[in-house]
């Protein structure tokens, strides 16, 4: 065990699982300098098979699903907000093809999707679209919140079968974590993580809501607050029981998304608990999600829009009320 | 691989089979007894068969949503192709893709898609497949002169140009998207001319002769094989059916003549084949009526296997998702 930041996390998975699998490959915007920070030196090794590609995305995003229905195992590096130019081919072919034709073909494909938000780049660069793949069936969906689940869910990432939409958080790149160097070691989807156990208050966080809602239980604590605070990792599929079974014992749910609040995956969290874990609960279900507007420029307004700790401190506070 | 004689026969065999399974569809959508769209490849057939008789079993395909003849042209099972567009279960795609989703990825038939120009790119990344595992594999992607202006294909052909992979862009230029002519769309006089700007090789071909697009494709299968790159090949074409069957209830306007109509019937390119095996003494009238009751015994046996095979069950809808499966509801 060692610690390691978050990108090389990725890096390592990335690395270990092309000396395993050679039909592992990569393919991205200047992703052979490492443009984003975590392909940079993979080139080195494995040559041909790390592809920078034109600025065609859906053009490569769709030669993805191409390369893997004749048994190779493409990873395509991109950022979330390009994901609406290669929609059709995310949507069409990645997530419909294989139920569309019977089950005939399997389509082992990451999409590694970086999330940047919060940094001034407004609103054509800051995306979160996670929901709206949640919301479109044949992908999964895997957003890992530390280094380690970064590594492991990204192995596991590449050794399903299916398409993966990988979703990566900008802002936790060069956070620092235990990661072990165990080449077999992945995270299984659909296996969320209590990241801290607490009995008053469950709280749900996305990503990079992790740390702040992490943070908020730890000063709560002082106030004899308890806060579980649980990762769920993947949301597709999603493990609603580890989540229902926390609420149960607190009875108070809190879900941190930093995706827009109208059809986020806090509100879909919501719904299925205030359906199966209704009369565990003591108070109303709080969401703390991204507002529903597009991210400004301006830094007198950008911060505005996301949740914070203190969001996160008065969601808590309204549901022991 | 087929030559001489048996090719063309061959040939004659697979136009023939696609002439008369898309005139049972046409049946078929009169009466009601298969739902939902159907595009009829009626008239185009020497497109896709003197295409995929270039090809090896192995090699790949993806085509759109005029989706019977592609499959049928690389040798298709006509019953399982019935059986899906009547919804069965014993249907290529266990029912649940329909008229324009025919695939048998076991004789590398990609699958077929409905939205136009999306198979483009997926064509691509089969012949990068094809390159990094160096197993000498071709890709045909059939396309619409409609689909020419999606920017999928722009993306795709500048893909396969740049990394000279081995994929043969067809585009089946009959004419019309629906009832929009192509020379109100293509700002270049054919579709082929922009192949200059992919620096590829663009090539127009006599769509209704099925010999004429055998040897045109077998020059880009060879070019493709060699590692030299793509070719986009243009096939001036005609459907003599409406865009889908049972369109002209809704259409108002018309958007072609009956004299074109008949001009393209009187370049039928069963009846031009026909006279070729005729005329080249490689075959005689008896032996075509032969290959002609045959298939009309096939396509008959064909509706009857798809009439009598079950449909799917509700559990169905939830397999097929995922080859790793999660949870569904
Ligand atoms: C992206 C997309 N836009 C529109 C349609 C509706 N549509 C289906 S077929 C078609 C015409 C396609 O024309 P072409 O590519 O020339 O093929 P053809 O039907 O003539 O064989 C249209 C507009 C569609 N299926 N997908
Ligand atoms: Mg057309």
């Amino acid at each position: 065990m060692g610690e390691i930041t978050y990108s090389d996390a990725l890096n390592h998975a990335l690395k270990e699982e092309m000396r395993r699998d050679e039909k592992v490959f990569l393919m991205g915007e200047s992703i052979r300098g490492g443009i984003y920070g975590v392909t940079g030196g993979l080139s080195q090794e494995f040559d041909k098979r790390v592809i920078d590609t034109p600025l065609s995305e859906n053009g490569f995003m769709g030669a993805a699903v191409g390369a893997a229905a004749v048994g190779m195992r493409p990873i395509v590096q991109s950022l979330a907000s390009f994901a609406w130019v290669a929609m059709d081919q995310l949507v069409s072919q990645a997530a419909k093809m294989r139920f569309m034709f019977g089950g005939q073909v399997n389509l082992p494909i990451v999409y590694r999707w970086g999330l940047l938000y919060g940094n001034n780049i407004a609103a054509h660069h800051a995306d979160r679209p996670y929901p709206m793949f949640m919301n479109m069936p044949g992908l999964k969906i895997a957003i890992p919140s530390t280094p380690a689940d970064a590594k492991g869910l990204l192995k596991t990432a590449i050794r399903d079968n299916d398409p993966v939409m990988f979703f990566e958080d900008n802002n936790l790149a060069g956070s620092r974590g235990e990661v072990s160097e165990d080449p077999e070691i992945c995270i299984p989807f659909g296996k969320a993580e209590v990241k801290r156990e607490g009995a008053d208050v469950t709280v749900v966080t996305i990503a990079g809501m992790l740390r702040p809602a992490l943070a908020v239980a730890d000063e709560l604590e002082s106030d004899g607050i308890s806060v579980e605070v649980i990762d769920p990792r993947t949301i597709v599929p999603l493990d609603t029981k580890t989540i229902l079974d926390s609420v149960e014992k607190t009875g108070r749910l809190v879900v941190v998304d930093p995706a827009h609040r109208s059809c986020s995956v806090a509100s879909e969290i919501s719904s299925i608990v205030s359906q199966e874990g209704f009369w565990s609960l003591q108070a109303p279900i709080q969401r703390v999600t991204s507002l529903d507007c597009h991210f400004p420029f301006s830094p007198a307004l950008e911060h505005l829009v996301y949740p914070n700790e203190d969001k996160i401190a008065d969601a808590i506070n309204l549901t022991l009320e | 691989m087929p030559e001489g004689k048996e090719l063309y026969m061959l040939m004659l065999r697979r136009m023939m089979l696609i002439r008369k399974f898309d005139e049972t569809v046409k049946d078929l959508v009169q009466s009601a007894e298969l739902v939902g769209m159907a595009h009829c490849y009626i008239g185009e057939e020497a497109v896709a068969v003197g295409a995929c008789t270039a090809l090896r079993d192995e090699d790949y395909i993806t085509g759109n949503h005029r989706s019977h003849g592609h499959p049928i042209s690389k040798g298709g099972d006509v019953r399982r192709a019935m059986a899906e567009l009547l919804g069965k279960a014993t249907g290529y795609c266990k029912g649940k893709g329909g008229s324009m989703h025919l695939a048998d990825f076991d004789i590398g038939i990609l699958g077929e898609s409905g939205i136009v120009g999306s198979a483009l790119p997926v064509a691509v990344g089969a012949a990068m497949g094809s390159k990094m595992q160096n197993n000498d594999r071709v890709v045909i992607s059939f396309f619409g002169d409609g689909a020419s202006n999606q920017g999928a294909c722009h993306e795709a052909m500048n893909l396969a140009s740049i990394w000279k992979l081995p994929v043969i862009f067809l585009c089946e230029n009959n004419q019309y998207a629906v009832t929009t002519s192509f020379k109100d769309t293509v700002s270049t006089e054919n579709v082929s001319d922009r192949a200059t700007a992919y620096n590829m090789p663009g090539v127009l071909v006599d769509g209704q002769d099925v010999m004429a697009m055998h040897e045109a494709t077998v020059h880009a299968i060879q070019r493709a094989r060699a590692g030299k790159g793509p070719t986009l090949l243009e096939a001036k074409t005609y459907r003599y059916e409406d865009h889908s069957e049972g369109l002209n209830r809704i259409l108002r306007e018309p958007y072609r003549t009956e004299e074109e109509v008949e001009f393209w019937r009187q370049r039928d390119p069963i009846d031009i084949h026909s006279k070729w095996l005729l005329e080249n003494d490689v075959a005689s009238q008896e032996e075509i009526d032969k290959v002609q009751h045959d298939v009309y015994e096939a396509i008959g046996d064909a509706l009857q296997f798809a009439r009598e095979s079950p449909y799917p069950d509700e559990a169905d809808l939830f397999t097929d998702m995922f080859a790793d499966p999660i949870p569904l509801r």
